[in-house]
Parts: structure tokens; sequence; C-alpha cells
């Protein structure tokens, strides 16, 4: 490639960046800006001093770590059981050849396509028939069942393990679970990072089903309590809300930094959590 | 391998079935005959047979958002595959610094939710938002966005197109799987890079970009949490299912509601079966 092509393509490149960018300078630019400064024509790229009012005012109406740790309290014991349960069902139709596997399988492909919309409002009702209104436990418990998605990955994943590996294991006389922990949960290692990831981003950014499942105040996730802060604005509490916003987006954007990799691994699935 | 090994794999696969069964088959067996129902949660369920399905085709609201939702689909899915398209093009190729613009790009796959949401809000605010103080920059009086029915629609694309970066990793793993001799053989028949990009790039890539036009349309019609949170003059970004939340959620009207969510899935499946179909015109087979 000619130099001038090079010059030109990190220009452009350049210039893509900083639009991606852009967004989340006026969030903080913001968030640090005294009332008067927000409100300016022509609008003012960086606050003159900075104030930590917003920051102040943000958490004396949303108490924001608490809603993190609420979303937390449902996020960790979603992700043990989503990769772990998913590791087993994946373990299952990639290695063993019982009948009607393929069928099943084909089913489970089939679920995928299903929108939760259908089975959103029925499963509602048993839930709160059963007297888990305003509960966690419908976010977390049907995760021990699997996703269909982290199965389907996961299946792909085993399927390259060569089976050299885990004959060895079983002329040794080792029982399915053994082989399962001891030959291809290590080996899995890095996707099941990548799902770990992924199942934390769903929940952490998921507004539907914990909007439908989570009534009072005290339990509401980090995402219910941005959605709440933002309908009861009046003009003036950008400030604040964006101080709000930028809190809630960190842990996000250091474990998208973090973990990087391993986000980047998850190509085959990246649009299927929606 | 002996048949007692084989039919513990069934074991493994038993939390998947059971779940499939509880939360899958059994609530769509109650949700044909729910939509049935005329069902406000505390009272009982009075059976109306076809009722709400006569009754949404003629409701003011449910055509509102139908078309708001089918507008966004048309321009939204083409613009964010076109998008993300260019991008992955632009940051295959290995100069120094492409992963750090890689993972600037792909940031809204992780980064969404309610608080990009309220930072777009901001952004789009006519009076003193980003957008419009950087056309007064330009001369030029920006509109007023979400706050006039003409420009919601506008304000959604333009998150989409911001957003559309998040598709970038299923592309890019796509580009790498064409064979660079490919280039090198256009290259010598003198083609320039325009060309090679609509012969060679634009063809290989069809059948990915077919996967993202099915899951692009799926996720248009599905769009809730951008939509919840910023809504729209004119009831202009009343979307699909913000329409169907409020009605199960807000006026408890469950039947209703579930029978606005077969019509979804039947709209989401009818479309699925079109693209299908146009497959074998345009989607590059070996």
């Amino acid at each position: 490639m000619g130099r001038v092509r090079l010059v030109l393509w990190y220009i452009v490149v350049t210039l893509g960046a900083v639009i991606m960018l852009l967004p989340f300078a006026w969030m903080i630019s913001t968030s640090f800006k005294a009332e008067s400064e927000i409100f300016t024509v022509p609008i003012r790229w960086l606050p003159s001093r900075i104030t930590l009012q917003n920051y102040v005012k943000a958490l004396d109406v949303v108490p924001i770590f608490k809603c993190m740790l609420n979303t937390l309290i449902i996020a960790i014991p979603k992700i043990v059981g989503e990769v772990f349960v998913s590791a087993l069902v994946a373990f299952g139709f990639a290695r063993f050849d019982f009948k009607g596997r393929n069928t099943m399988f084909m089913i489970m492909l089939a679920t995928m396509m299903l929108p939760y919309e259908v089975t959103m409002i029925p499963t509602f009702m048993v839930w709160s028939g059963l007297g888990f209104s305003d509960s966690y436990v419908p976010l977390v418990l049907p995760a021990f069942c699997g996703s269909a998605s982290f199965i389907f990955f996961l299946r792909m994943y085993f399927e390259t393990v060569p089976r050299d590996y885990e004959e060895a294991a079983w002329i040794d006389g080792a029982r399915n679970l053994t082989v399962f922990r001891t030959v291809f949960l290590p080996l899995a290692k890095p996707a099941l990072v990548t799902i770990c990831l992924w199942s934390f981003m769903g929940t952490w950014n998921d507004l539907l089903g914990q909007l439908i499942y989570i009534d009072s105040q005290e339990k509401y996730t980090i995402q219910l309590a941005l959605a709440s802060f933002s309908s009861m604005t009046g003009e003036t509490l950008w400030g604040p809300l964006m101080a709000a916003s930028f809190m809630a987006l960190i842990p996000v954007i250091a474990l998208l930094l973090y973990a990087q990799k391993y986000f980047m691994e998850g190509v085959k699935m990246g649009g299927i959590k929606g | 391998m002996s048949q007692k090994r084989q039919r513990a794999g069934f074991y493994f696969i038993l939390p998947w079935l059971i779940g499939l069964c509880l939360f899958t088959a059994l609530p769509m067996v109650a949700a044909v005959y729910i939509s049935m129902t005329d069902w406000d949660i505390v009272g009982n369920a009075e059976f109306v047979g076809l009722g709400n399905y006569i009754t949404l085709f003629q409701e003011e609201e449910f055509i509102r958002s139908l078309w708001v939702t089918v507008r966004y689909a048309v321009i939204a899915v083409p613009l964010i595959i076109a998008t993300s398209l260019t991008i992955a093009v632009l940051v295959s190729k290995n100069h120094k610094g492409t992963g750090v613009f890689r993972v600037i790009y792909y940031m809204p796959a992780i980064v969404s939710g309610v608080a990009v949401a309220i930072v777009f809000k901001w952004i789009l605010d006519p009076s003193y938002g980003l957008l419009n103080g950087i056309l007064a920059f330009f001369r030029i009086q920006g509109p007023d966005w979400l706050y006039d029915p003409d420009w919601v629609l506008p304000s959604y694309l333009i998150m989409a197109v911001w957003g559309a970066g998040g598709g970038l990793l299923t592309y890019l793993a796509a580009l790498k799987d064409i064979p660079e001799d490919l280039y090198g053989a256009a290259m010598i028949d003198g083609a320039n890079t325009l060309q090679k990009v609509r012969y060679i790039t634009v063809p290989l890539m069809t059948p990915i970009i077919f996967y993202n036009l099915v899951l692009g349309i799926i996720g248009a019609f599905r769009k809730f949490t951008d939509a919840y949170v910023l809504g729209g003059a004119g009831k202009e970004g009343n979307f699909y299912m913000v329409y169907l939340y409020e009605e199960a959620f807000g006026h408890y009207r469950m039947g209703y509601a579930t029978a606005l969510a077969w019509v979804l899935f039947v709209i989401i499946l009818l479309l699925t079966f079109v693209v299908n179909w146009t497959k074998k015109y345009w989607v590059y087979s070996e």
C-alpha cells in the first residue's frame, strides 16, 4: 500500500473512532460541568472548572452502588448456572450418540429463533402465581437449564477436541463426569471465559426482563435505576444523569478493556443475544 | 463404545430438556390459550376466541407502532449492514494500531443499555445538545430531533449507525477467510480497489451478510430498551415491543398483549422465510 493511501486510511479510521468516542467524551465532560455551563449556546466542550456536584446529586437521588450490587446478586448465580449447565449439555450433545440426539439438537436451534416475547407473559403469570413477584428468582432460576446459544457455541468447541484426549481417560475407566471435569472443562477454558462475559453483559444490560419482574425500589438493578432516573428528569437534571450514566458504564468499559481478547472470541454468538 | 455409555448422554442434556418443557413448550401452549382470553391478571380469564386478533387490527396504536417499527427496520437494517461491512473492511487491514480501532468500533456491542440511550437523549437535545451544537458551528439550524415527529425516525437511525460496529466481528471473521490469492489474481488483471470490493469481497461476504440480515430484522422488530428510554414526539418512538410492554404491564391486558406477541412471532417468521427464499438469487455458495 502506498504512503498516501496509508495516511488516508489513518485519517478515515481515526475520524470514525472520534465519532464513536464523542458520545462518551460529551457524557464525561457534561458530568463534570456546573449547571450554568451545561446549558449554554454555543456548546462548551470542556468545563472551565471541574465540579463533582453532579455526582453528589446523582448519588443522592439514586443509590447507584447498591443498584449495581443488586445487578451482581442476579448476575453471579446466573453466570454460574448458565455456563456450567450449558457446558454439561453441550458435552452431552458433542460426545454421546443417544437416541433422538439430532432431533433434539434441531429443536434447540429452533428455540433460538423463537422470540422471548411469546413466552414472556405466560411465564410471568406462572411465576407470579407461584408467589415470585418482585423477586430475583424468575430472572436467575431458568439459567440453570442452560442457554441455547451458549450450548450451541460450546458444542462446536467441544467437537474440535480430538478423540484421543478422552480415549485414554475412558480406558482408565473414568466416569463420564470425571472426563467432563478433567478433560473438557480445562480445554474449553477460553470459551468458558467468553461465555461468562456474555452472560454477565446480558444481565447487566437487560432492561425488559428486570422491568417485568422487579417492582420495589430497594430491589432496583442499575438498568432500572437509570431508567427511572431518566423518566423523572426535568431539564435541569442532565448533569446528574450524565454522572449516573458514566458511573454505570465504568465497570462495563473496564471489563471490555481488560478482557477484550475474550470478547473478540465471541464471534459466533455476537448477534444472537440481543 | 457401549450402549450404556451412549445413554448417559441423555442425562447430560436433561437440564436443557427440563428447561425446554418448563420455560418454552408449556408457556407456548399457555400463550395460545391466553391470547384468546380477556385477562387482567387479577380476575378470571374470559374466553373470547379470536377476539383479540380482530381487535388489534382495529386499534390505531397497533397500526402506528407496527408502522414505526417497519419503517425503522426497512431503513436501519441495510444501513447497519453497510456501515459495519465498511468498518470491517477498513479495520481488517493490519496496520499499526488496528487492534485499538477494532475495540473502539466494537464497543457498542458491549457498552449498551439504558446509560447509552440516556447519553443519546442528551446529545439529541434540541437546544443544548451536542449534535445541534456542532451543526450550529457550521451555521446549520438543527431540527428538534426527538421532539419533532418527523425527526424521530432519523434520531433512531443515528443511534443505529453509531452502534453498527457491534456486528463487526462476524464480518471480520468472514473477511479473514477470503483467500489472499484472489486479490493477487485480480491485481494482475488490473482491477482497482473498488472493483476488488465489488467483484471479490462483497460476493464472498454474502453468506455472512445474509446471516446478519436475518438477525438484523429480528433485532429491529424486537427493539425495546432505546425506545423505552427515548420515546419520541407524536408517539413516533412507540416501537412494537414498547407498545406490547405497555399493554401487558401498564394496562394489564394480558390476553391482548399475548396476541400481539404471536403477531410479532408470525411477522418475524414470515420475513425470515421471505429472506431465505431470496437467498438463491444473491447469496454466494460454492
